[in-house]
């Protein structure tokens, strides 16, 4: 039995305007996403790890203890929000050694070339004009599935200890997992991997990507 | 002979293809239907409320900021109408949208009169707006409580 391996993917939204944020979240749960809703650049930041620095929030750091809880595969942000706007959120996450791989998009409802064109130079994905419509967001997978396939082939040791876990306690592999990452990197374990625990693998990760505790998440004003 | 199921299947039929004809909605409202279904039955009503309650706070902020007369505050309502602007057009209604743009245009050049009047008419329009999407879904209901399905209206 050939095990499902396509599992959802998890998008971060940002949009400080309560009206878009709704229109954004269906757009991608109908797109087969998992969605979290954030209303403002420093909360994504926030969300993804990234410790603000309050006296200087120019200086970001990754906390030591704060891996990217949830795997986030693509960040779609507004471009015209207070304080932070989607061009600075764009910017720290491609400046952060830890987020810079995350595919970032940008809105926003007005046209202006030169707008669009400074996104794009700075590493955003795409840039949609709003309103964003359901044939804008199939751009989405394939920027999406880059980076899940490289952390997939990038990772093969690393999923060998949580087989262990997943053996063990099925219903909490899915909180458990991911904070593994980081800490088996420098590890010396076993590189080989016969073709069942292969399978297992697969397995976890295709289960790790339903997180009911995170959908709809939204962190009000 | 007609059953009611029909009869009021016809009068939704006609009375969408009437509203996007007369301008009301445009092909945004048709892609927010796209995104109904059984997992947020409800969503296009959510959405439209949502905007309508923008609506009444946006332009209650902006009615206010105009009333400073001599000292109008025409960031705020550059802002304001920024929004309203955006929804509108997220939500498919057209003509309020459209509304939005010429008042936007008054507020940037600080065309007082012009601001007031083109807000008047967005107030009067978006309450036209909602009145027609309110028999709009009232007829919705009297079909399924009918037992009939709610048609596809092709535009």
């Amino acid at each position: 039995m050939v095990m499902e391996t396509e599992s959802q993917f998890h998008v971060l939204a940002v949009d400080d305007n309560r009206f878009d944020r709704k229109m954004i979240e269906r757009l991608l749960q109908k797109s087969s996403c998992q969605v979290t809703t954030v209303d403002s650049g420093s909360k994504a930041l926030e969300f993804l790890g990234l410790r603000v620095d309050d006296n200087d929030p120019n200086a970001l750091s990754t906390s030591p203890q704060i891996h990217q809880e949830v795997e986030i595969n693509l960040i779609i942000t507004d471009y015209c929000m207070p304080g932070m706007t989607g061009y600075d959120l764009l910017k720290k996450v491609k400046e952060s050694a830890a987020l810079r791989s995350i595919p970032v998009v940008i809105m926003s409802s007005e046209n202006v070339p030169a707008r669009i064109s400074r996104c794009l130079e700075e590493g955003a994905e795409e840039f949609f004009l709003k309103p964003v419509k359901l044939a804008d967001l199939t751009k989405l997978k394939p920027h999406m599935m880059k980076t899940k396939l490289k952390k997939e082939s990038e990772k093969p040791v690393a999923i060998e200890e949580e087989i262990v876990v997943s053996e063990k306690e099925e219903a909490s592999l899915v909180i458990e997992i991911l904070p593994l990452h980081q800490e088996l990197e420098s590890e010396q374990l076993e590189p080989m991997l016969s073709s069942n625990k292969r399978k297992a693998m697969e397995e976890v990760i295709s289960t790790d990507r339903s997180r009911p505790k995170y959908n709809d998440f939204t962190t009000s004003v | 002979m007609d059953t009611l199921i029909a009869q009021l299947q016809r009068q939704f039929r006609d009375y969408t293809i009437s509203l996007y004809h007369q301008g009301f909605l445009d092909d945004q409202f048709t892609e927010l239907k796209k995104l109904q279904d059984e997992c947020s039955p409800d969503f296009v009503a959510e959405v439209v409320t949502l905007f309508f309650e923008d609506c009444e706070k946006l332009i209650s902020n902006m009615a206010r900021a105009l009333d400073q007369t001599g000292n109008v505050d025409f960031k705020l309502v550059g802002s304001s109408v920024h929004q309203l602007k955006g929804s509108s057009s997220s939500v498919g209604a057209k003509r309020v949208k459209g509304l939005c743009v010429t008042l936007k245009e008054c507020c940037d050049s600080q065309n007082y009169e012009g601001c007031v009047r083109c807000l008047q008419q967005v107030d009067i329009e978006y309450k036209t707006l909602k009145a027609k999407l309110q028999d709009l879904f009232n007829l919705e209901q009297q079909i399924v409580q009918a037992g009939g399905r709610i048609p596809q209206v092709d535009i």
